[in-house]
C-alpha cells in the first residue's frame, strides 16, 4: 500500500518559518511509522531530523504528534493510523529542528520533584524487605520511560510551561508510594505548589498518550489525595 | 571549538557508564558524555533479570554461578574475572536495591528470582532460580535507578554529545573529541582518564534486538587509534527475537515455563539438551532452532518457530518435567501470573504481531543480540593492548563494549546486567584512583583534525552510492554468513563483500549541509564504524577453525582446545585486519565437554 505523509519541517539555520513537506512511500500495514521515516531519510531526504533508538517502545526517543495525537513513532503501525499521516513535533517545547524539540525544560521539571530514592540512614546488610502488595502499590508508575508524550499532550502544560506536568508527577508518585522511601513529605510539598498537581484538570490526554499505558491521570489524582490527607507543615 | 577539562570522562550513559559515574564522581571531577539522553540507552531494553546467587528461593552460591558462567563461555572466559564478577553479584544487587531499585518480591519480602538459561544447581544439573528481576523490565529499572542516583549526586552530563575520537599523548589517555548534536560544534574534553561504556554493535546484522544506537562506536574509535579488539567473532544470537523484526522476547518466558515448538508441534529442545531442555544456554538453543528450520521443521516450513507460554501448555510440560515451586508444590501457572510477570512481552506481541501470548504462540527466530567481544581489558577494567596484557594508562572500558572476558564464547542470560554494574563500578573506582595519582597529559596539537578529516571525507564523496544500500548489503551478508552457523566459503564471501562495501562507502556523500542536529552525518559516520567492526568480525571468524560457543562452524564442528583455547586480538592497520592471540586465564576449571 501507499502511505502519504505530511511532515513538519523547520531548520532554524535556513528557514524563516516552519513548513510541511509531503512524501509518498510504499509500506506494509504492519510497518511502524518509524520505518516510514527511516525510509524517507534513507532514500528521499537525508536532512529529515528526528530522534530514535530502540525502535520498540522502551527508550522514549521518538515521541511525536501523529495525526494530532502523541505517539511513539516506533510503537504505532500503519494499520493503526491509516495511510494518510500528518507528523509533527510534540507541542509545548521549542522546536530545534524538524521533529526534534528541546527536552531540557521537560527534564528540568522531572528533576524538580526529587525523582530519586531517599533511603534510611541505616541499610540492612541484605535487601530491604518489601511485601509484594507494597511493591505493587507503585508498579504502574515505574514503567515511565520519560518520552514526554503525556506532558506535551496536556493543555495545562501548553497554557503554562511552568507546570511540572504529568511525567514529573508520575515519577514523584513512583517514590511517594514506595514503602521504602523517606522523602514523601518533601515531594508532596513540592507538588502542592501553584505549578504542581492542581494545574491538572483531569482532561485525560496524558493517559491516552502514554505509550506504556500508565494510568497517568489516576496517578496524579492519587498524589492530589495524598497532599490533601498529609500533614505538610 | 570548545574546551572542557575533567579528571574523568565517561563515554556512554547506559548502565555501565552511569555506575562508573556514581563511583568516579566520589573521587574525581567527572563528566558523562552520551550521544543519547542517558535514559534512552540500550540497558533499558534488557528484560529478564540480573544474575546473583542470593539463594532467596532455593539453595545457590557464587561458586555455582562461577562454574555455570565458565561452562557457558565454552571455557573461553577468563576464570579470574568470572569469579570476581560472580562473587560481587549478591552484594551489587543489594546495592541496587538500596538505591531504590523496585525488584519484584517474594511473599517474604525478599527479591524475587526466576530460572534462566544455563544457570543450574551444580549438584542436580537442574535449572536454579538466580535471575533477580523486576517484572520483565529489569534493565529499564536499573537504568532509571542509576540515572536517578546520578541526579541525586549531581553528576555532570553532556547529553546528545557524540564522542567521535579518543585523544592520547605519551602513550596515555588525554581526552576525547565530541560533536554536540544540537549545534554541530566540536568539543575537546581534556581528561586524565577516559572510560568507554558505549555498548554493543548488533546493527551489523540484519535481524537484531539492538537499538539503532548500537553501532560499536567505542570499539571503532579505539581500533582507529591502534587499540586491538578482542574475540570479535563471538557475537550472541538470542534464540527468541520476534520473527522478522528481531525485537527481544526475554528468556524469562522460558524461565516461567514457556517452551519452543517446531512445525510438527514438537518440543524439540528435549533432543538437544535432555536435562535443561528449553533452558540450555543461548548458543545451544539458537543452533538447535537453526537446525530445525534447516530440516524443514519451521512453522509452515518457514524460517521461524513458536515460543509458547499459554498456561495449559506450560502446565503440561511442567508436569512432565516434574517442575515444582520453591516450596515444593507442583508448578501450575495461570494467565494472571503470566500477565503479571511478563507484561512488556505481552504488550510487544499485541503491538507488533497482533498476538496474545496468553492464548497464542509467538513466532520467533534467533536475533543478533550481544557482543561477547570488544575492547580488551583486564579485570580492573584497564584497557590492555597486546598479547602480554600491557596496560594503556588512563583508558578504561566496561559493559558490553569491553571484553574482560567474562562471557568468553557465549554469554549466559542475566550476566550482561551483572557485568555492567560490577565492572561499571570497578571502572569508576579505578579511573578516579588513577586520576588522583596522575597529571593531565598535554593535548595533542590540533586535536580535532583526525575527526575533521573523517567528516570531510563523508561530505565530499561523489554521491554515487547510498549509505542505506551499503548498510543493507552488509547486514544481509553478515546475517547469512557470519551468523548462527558458519562455513569457510561463506565467511570468505563475507570478508570480500565487506571489503567491497568499504570501497564503495568512499562514494557516499552526506547530503545534509546543516549544522543543527545533522543526524545524517552521524548516522553515516556510525555506518563507517559498523563496516570496520563487520570486517574485523568476519576476519576473526574466518581464522578460527573450530566451533566454540557462538562461533559454530559446519566444517569444524568440534571445539579444539589444543589449538584454539585462546583469545583473538584484531588490529586495524592501514585498513587491513591483523590478527594475534593471547592465552585464556584458567584458575580451577579444566575444560570439559559441554552438555546441558
Amino acid at each position: 500500500m501507499q502511505v502519504k505523509l505530511t511532515i513538519f519541517r523547520y531548520d532554524p539555520e535556513n528557514d524563516k518559518k516552519p513548513h510541511f513537506d509531503k512524501f509518498t512511500v510504499e509500506a506494509e500495514p504492519t510497518d511502524r511509522v518509524l520505518d516510514l521515516l527511516e525510509y524517507i531519510k534513507d532514500y528521499k531526504d537525508g536532512t529529515l531530523a528526528y530522534r530514535r533508538s530502540c525502535a520498540h517502545g522502551v527508550c522514549g526517543s521518538d515521541a511525536m504528534r501523529i495525526n494530532g495525537v502523541n505517539r511513539l513513532a516506533c510503537k504505532v503501525l500503519v494499520q493503526d493510523v491509516g495511510t494518510t499521516l500528518k507528523v509533527e513535533p510534540i507541542l509545548g517545547l521549542p522546536v530545534q529542528r524538524d521533529l526534534i524539540v528541546d527536552m531540557e525544560p521537560f527534564f528540568d521539571h522531572y528533576k524538580s520533584v526529587i525523582p530519586y530514592f531517599v533511603g534510611s540512614e541505616e541499610m540492612p546488610q541484605k535487601e530491604q524487605l518489601q511485601s509484594p502488595e507494597d511493591r505493587e502499590r507503585f508498579d504502574d508508575t515505574t514503567k515511565c520511560i520519560l518520552c514526554g508524550a503525556c506532558t506535551t499532550s496536556c493543555p495545562s502544560f501548553w497554557a503554562n510551561g511552568n507546570y511540572v506536568g504529568p511525567a514529573a508527577i508520575v515519577n514523584a508518585h513512583r517514590f511517594i508510594f514506595d514503602s521504602r522511601d523517606q522523602a514523601v513529605v518533601e515531594r508532596l510539598k513540592i507538588l502542592n505548589d501553584q505549578f504542581g498537581v492542581y494545574r491538572c484538570h483531569t482532561i485525560f490526554n496524558c493517559t491516552d498518550a502514554c505509550p506504556r499505558e500508565i494510568q497517568v491521570t489516576q496517578a496524579v489524582g492519587e498524589v492530589k489525595k495524598a497532599i490533601a490527607t498529609a500533614r505538610l507543615d | 571549538m570548545k574546551h572542557h577539562q575533567y579528571e574523568v570522562v565517561i563515554v556512554g550513559g547506559g548502565g555501565a557508564g552511569l555506575m562508573a559515574a556514581l563511583y568516579a564522581s566520589k573521587g574525581a571531577s567527572t563528566a558523562v558524555i552520551s550521544k543519547l539522553y542517558p535514559t534512552r540507552s540500550h540497558t533499558g531494553a534488557a528484560q529478564g533479570g540480573v544474575g546473583a546467587a542470593l539463594g532467596n528461593a532455593e539453595e545457590d552460591n557464587a561458586e555455582w554461578h562461577t562454574y555455570d558462567t565458565v561452562k557457558g563461555s565454552d571455557y573461553l572466559g577468563d576464570q579470574d574475572s568470572i569469579e570476581f564478577m560472580c562473587k560481587a553479584a549478591p552484594e551489587v544487587v543489594y546495592e541496587l536495591e538500596h538505591m531504590g531499585l523496585p525488584f519484584s518480591r517474594n511473599e517474604d519480602g525478599t527479591i524475587a528470582q526466576r530460572p534462566f538459561g544455563g544457570h543450574t544447581n551444580n549438584n542436580t544439573g537442574k535449572p536454579v532460580t538466580r535471575a533477580c528481576y523486576a517484572a520483565d523490565r529489569t534493565g529499564h529499572m536499573i537504568l532509571q535507578t542509576l540515572y536517578q542516583q546520578c541526579i541525586k549526586n549531581k553528576v555532570n552530563f553532556y547529553d546528545e554529545y557524540h564522542v567521535v575520537d579518543l585523544l592520547m599523548s605519551n602513550g596515555a589517555a588525554a581526552g576525547v573529541v565530541a560533536l554536540e548534536l544540537a549545534t554541530g560544534e566540536l568539543h575537546v574534553f581534556h581528561a586524565k582518564a577516559v572510560i568507554f561504556a558505549t555498548g554493543g554493535h548488533g546493527r551489523v546484522w540484519e535481524i537484531t534486538s539492538n537499538a539503532y544506537a548500537y553501532t560499536g562506536d567505542g570499539v571503532a574509535i579505539t581500533l582507529r587509534r591502534g587499540i586491538p579488539a578482542e574475540d570479535m567473532e563471538f557475537f550472541q544470537f538470542h534464540p527468541t527475537g520476534i520473527y522478522r523484526m528481531g525485537i527481544l522476547i526475554t528468556e524469562g518466558v522460558r524461565g516461567e515455563g514457556g517452551v519452543l515448538l517446531n512445525g510438527d508441534g514438537e518440543r524439540f529442545m528435549e533432543r538437544y539438551a535432555p536435562t535443561v531442555k528449553d533452558l540450555a544456554s543461548r548458543d545451544v538453543v539458537s543452533r538447535a532452532m537453526y537446525l530445525e528450520m534447516k530440516a524443514g521443521r519451521g512453522i509452515n516450513g518457514k524460517r521461524y518457530l513458536y515460543l509458547d507460554v499459554t498456561p495449559d501448555l506450560v502446565n503440561h510440560y511442567a508436569t512432565l518435567d516434574g517442575r515444582t515451586r520453591p516450596d515444593g508444590r507442583p508448578y501450575v501457572t495461570s494467565a494472571e501470573e503470566i500477565l503479571g510477570k511478563l507484561p512488556d512481552i505481552i504488550d510487544f506481541c499485541h503491538t507488533y504481531l497482533g498476538v496474545d501470548p496468553v492464548t497464542q504462540p509467538m513466532p520467533v527466530q534467533p536475533t543478533a543480540h550481544y557482543a561477547m567481544g570488544g575492547i580488551p581489558t583486564n579485570m580492573r577494567t584497564e584497557v590492555v593492548i597486546d598479547a602480554k596484557n600491557k596496560v594503556l594508562p588512563g583508558v578504561y572500558a566496561a559493559g558490553e563494549v569491553a571484553c574482560v572476558s567474562v562471557h568468553g564464547a557465549n554469554r549466559l542470560g542475566t550476566n550482561s546486567l551483572l557485568d555492567l554494574v560490577v565492572f561499571g563500578r570497578e571502572a569508576g573506582v579505578r579511573a578516579a584512583e588513577f586520576a588522583q595519582g596522575a597529571d593531565f597529559q598535554p593535548l595533542p596539537e590540533n586535536p580535532a583534525d583526525f575527526v575533521r578529516a573523517q567528516f570531510d571525507a563523508l561530505r565530499n564523496g561523489s554521491g554515487s552510492e547510498k549509505a542505506a544500500d551499503i548498510a543493507k548489503e552488509m547486514k544481509e551478508i553478515m546475517f547469512d554468513h557470519v551468523g548462527v552457523f558458519r562455513v569457510e566459503e561463506g565467511m570468505q564471501q563475507a570478508v570480500e563483500k565487506i571489503r567491497e562495501l568499504q570501497e564503495r562507502f568512499k562514494n557516499v556523500r552526506v547530503a545534509d549541509e546543516g549544522k543543527l542536529y545533522n543526524t545524517e552525518l552521524l548516522n553515516i559516520w556510525e555506518l563507517s564504524n559498523l563496516l570496520d567492526l563487520a570486517e574485523v568480525t568476519a576476519v576473526s571468524a574466518l581464522a578460527r577453525k573450530e566451533s566454540r560457543g557462538a562461533h559454530a562452524r559446519d566444517d569444524y564442528p568440534d571445539r579444539d582446545d589444543r589449538k584454539w583455547l585462546k583469545h583473538t586480538l584484531a588490529w586495524l592497520e592501514d585498513g587491513k585486519v591483523k590478527l594475534g592471540y593471547k592465552p585464556v586465564v584458567k584458575t580451577k576449571y579444566e575444560p570439559k565437554k559441554r552438555v546441558y
